[in-house]
């Protein structure tokens, strides 16, 4: 194998493939990135076993072939080598591979690509497409509420599934950690007659939004029941899926929240950003007490005192206090856009709804707490 | 040579030892050349448990008191009446029986001997900051630099403390004071019980060199028979080889053996450190493999941490199952929670996920459990969106504990928590 390509393209490519593969690895094949050079391409492949992560990249192939080498190694050196820099990859079949650009030289040691596992796709009959942005509205906007609670690892990851609104078929995403929980909601794509509900896990969700964000505009997505695949033009992502029922979400979504507050989105998140500077590092809990046309966040701590702003909203409901961790709110302002949320609430210990107003599509339920 | 009286704690300098305090007339006196100098100390309550049985119950006092109990337990403290008929702590409890028949067996009442060993320690506390407790009736106290704040040697201070928690607590301890932890832990066994004994700098290694090498901190069976088949039974031999020749024999230990036959530690004493973990376990009177029996006795060892738990004000982070199989072989698993915890319920139900996979219809002769990673109650048992029920099951736990702090702990309890034998 023999390849010349230009250092900012390798870098690229390689910033796809290499954070799939694990720090520390008791298998060394894990380490390492499969780099496969043929027909005016290389091809990089980097898994965890339950990540697959293929790239592909235009070169100038001199010789076809292929190897493996550590993939952080690799791309440590790529990414030190000077901007605009050709670099040259050649494997002579010796156990090493030789890079060199400019003056710098590099051997690696390889290990053969026989030894590379392959996650196989299997079968998945579920095939559609979307836009890249679709897609990311979808990740975005629930990634933050995904747990990490390796008990319920069930809420690792984001519910992807078929739903419907107003009769309707839409394509939904759910995340929670049983604190808060994100649902957001796209049209269904095209084509689409019955797909599986499929659990994505978290570090999947991490490397796709990558890939979103720099592969192009069309998603390919292809599942089974348990594997789902996003094809880029350059890049394909295969991954194995949460093996898990997702909760019965719907049930938790209050229905009968009566008491509305309209709030100015970017308003009321500076607000609580400020007060939640005093709340205490563990808790982060703010106070919202509401009165007519008013509403006024609180928080106060031990250590650092307490601190106080009113912000004039919406709401013409009874006077009621509520307490929220800070960091969960800021989260889900983060995610909407437009510029009044509208909050819905029941009473000062019930699940509170947060939304953008006149937007169907996305709704933040949170947990209160004791203030 | 400096003498103290031992009642109370006057002290003069004599060359005959007085027979009399000049002061008080008590003839409990304690002399020693570096009496004022020395300011390491180990206090040890003396037989701990059955002392407090006896303060609370004046008709046991002259009688043998074993403290332990059950079939298959162990003596958990005896009296220095029942030490007589060679009674020792840790002895199987039908073994205990055999030797002294007329002793009266008291089952333990922990929870007691907690609210004296605290008391204890407060008093410890008073006279220094640097208390390093090692259980809950025995702790090391660094005195050094508190001379001019009690206007009193170490000594002197020491002994109005012990004479003061025998007066409020109503036990007797035991001092060693040297100037390290290993002699003065030492130190405290030597005159037990109501003994203030001093090792000091000039007499240390004459002391040590004749005793048998097992008094060596960190010296067990297996070690003194291993340091026995190379031909050392005393401390005094220890001192024959040198420190790379001892730790190339006996590892790391070999580095202590060669200082603390020398009558030397380095170890300072640290003040108390936190609570780490809060944990009940219970050894059965036969191993059992039921599961829903270990079920009802892990709900009750759930409902005992979380007691703890809520009175300390602490909520676990984690929590560690502690079982050991009838061949004796322990197994450990641990969880860290999602939410921190004082609730019974969430305990026992993080508990018997951990217990379930390691049934597999084994038999057990000891069950535990533990809340570990302790924190702040204050935003524990969080609610959680996809529980709903959760809300309900706290509601109720917290419903029963304010029925048991106005009417007792037996007022309310889980069926679960009956025993059906009963």
């Amino acid at each position: 194998m023999k390849i010349t390509i230009e250092r900012a393209e390798l870098l690229k490519s390689l910033g796809h493939v290499q954070s799939v593969v694990e720090r520390r690895n008791t298998i060394p094949i894990l380490s390492n990135v499969k780099i496969e050079a043929a027909d005016g391409r290389l091809t990089l492949n980097a898994t965890d076993m339950d990540l697959d992560m293929v790239d592909s990249v235009a070169a100038d192939v001199q010789s076809a072939g292929a190897t493996t080498v550590s993939a952080h190694t690799l791309y440590d050196i790529v990414r030190k080598l000077p901007d605009g820099s050709q670099v040259q990859l050649a494997a002579s079949g010796d156990g090493q591979l030789h890079l060199s650009a400019g003056r710098s030289r590099f051997t690696l040691s390889c290990l053969p690509t026989e030894e590379f596992p392959v996650l196989s796709g299997g079968e998945l009959p579920h095939n559609f497409s979307m836009t890249a942005a679709e897609l990311r509205a979808l990740i975005d906007r629930t990634k933050f509420a995904i747990s990490t609670e390796e008990t319920r690892y069930y809420l690792n990851g984001i519910y992807l599934h078929r739903a419907e609104r107003d009769g309707v078929a839409v394509l939904r995403a759910v995340a929670t950690d049983g604190h808060r929980l994100a649902s957001v909601e796209g049209p269904m794509p095209a084509g689409v007659d019955d797909m599986p509900g499929v659990i994505v896990p978290r570090k999947t969700v991490t490397e796709l939004r990558k890939l979103i964000d720099e592969s192009g505009d069309e998603v390919r997505i292809s599942m089974s029941e348990n594997k789902i695949r996003f094809a880029f033009d350059n890049a394909i992502l295969t991954s194995k899926l949460i093996d898990g029922t997702f909760p019965d979400y719907q049930r938790v979504i209050p229905t009968g929240n009566d008491k509305d507050m309209e709030v100015n989105c970017r308003q009321f998140a500076d607000a609580v950003d400020r007060v939640s500077a005093i709340s205490s590092e563990k808790s982060r809990a703010i106070k919202l007490s509401l009165s007519n046309g008013l509403l006024a966040l609180s928080a106060s701590s031990p250590e650092h005192g307490s601190a106080e702003e009113e912000i004039e909203v919406n709401y013409q409901g009874e006077p009621m206090e509520i307490g929220f961790n800070s960091a969960y709110l800021l989260d889900i302002t983060r995610q909407i856009e437009g510029e009044i949320a509208q909050v819905s609430l029941a009473d000062g210990n019930s699940p509170t709804i947060l939304r953008e107003v006149d937007d169907a599509s996305a709704l933040y339920v949170i947990m209160p707490m004791r203030v | 040579m400096p003498t103290l009286c031992r009642d109370c704690a006057t002290g003069y300098a004599t060359d005959v030892p007085l027979s009399e305090c000049p002061g008080c007339g008590s003839t409990r006196q304690i002399s020693h050349t570096e009496l004022a100098c020395l300011s390491i100390a180990h206090i040890d309550c003396d037989a701990f448990y059955a002392s407090v049985e006896k303060r609370d119950d004046p008709s046991l006092r002259g009688k043998p008191v074993i403290v332990g109990g059950g079939h298959r337990g162990v003596v958990a403290a005896c009296c220095y009446v029942a030490r007589i008929k060679g009674v020792r702590s840790a002895m199987p409890m039908f073994e205990a029986r055999k030797r002294c028949p007329e002793a009266v067996v008291i089952p333990p009442n922990l929870e007691k001997y907690r609210i004296a060993g605290h008391a204890v320690r407060a008093l410890m506390s008073e006279v220094t900051p640097l208390v390093e407790p090692i259980s809950i009736d025995e702790a090391f106290l660094d005195l050094r630099g508190t001379e001019k704040l009690h206007r009193a040697s170490p000594a002197q201070t020491l002994i109005k403390l012990v004479n003061r928690i025998e007066a409020e607590v109503g036990v007797s301890a035991s001092v060693g004071l040297s100037y390290n932890k290993f002699l003065a832990k030492v130190a405290s066994d030597l005159d037990k019980p109501r003994g203030f004994s001093v090792v000091g700098k000039s007499e240390a290694l004459a002391f040590l060199a004749d005793k048998p090498v097992g008094l060596l901190w960190g010296v067990g069976k297996v070690l003194q028979k291993n340091l026995a088949r190379d031909g050392i039974d005393t401390i005094g031999q220890l001192r024959h080889f040198d420190e790379s020749g001892l730790v190339k024999r006996y590892g790391s230990m070999g580095q202590r053996l060669f200082h603390f036959s020398r009558g030397e530690d380095s170890r300072a004493i640290e003040p108390q450190s936190e609570t780490k973990s809060i944990s009940a376990e219970t050894t059965f009177a036969t191993d059992l493999n039921d599961p829903e029996e270990l079920l009802n006795i892990l709900w009750r060892l759930s409902e005992k941490v979380s007691g703890r738990l809520k009175a300390a004000d602490y909520a676990g982070g984690g929590i560690t199952l502690k079982l050991k199989l009838s061949d004796f072989k322990q197994i450990t698993r641990s969880r860290v929670l999602a939410s921190p915890t004082q609730m019974a319920d969430a305990l026992f139900r993080h508990a018997r996920d951990l217990l379930q996979p390691e049934l597999k219809n084994r038999k057990f002769r000891l069950l535990g459990i533990g809340a570990t990673r302790l924190c702040s109650p204050n935003q524990a048992d969080r609610p959680d969106l996809l529980d709903p029920k959760q809300q309900d099951r706290l509601d109720i736990e917290r419903a029963m504990d304010a029925v048991r702090k106005r009417f007792g702990g037996d007022a309310i309890v889980k069926g679960r928590s009956l025993d059906r034998q009963k």
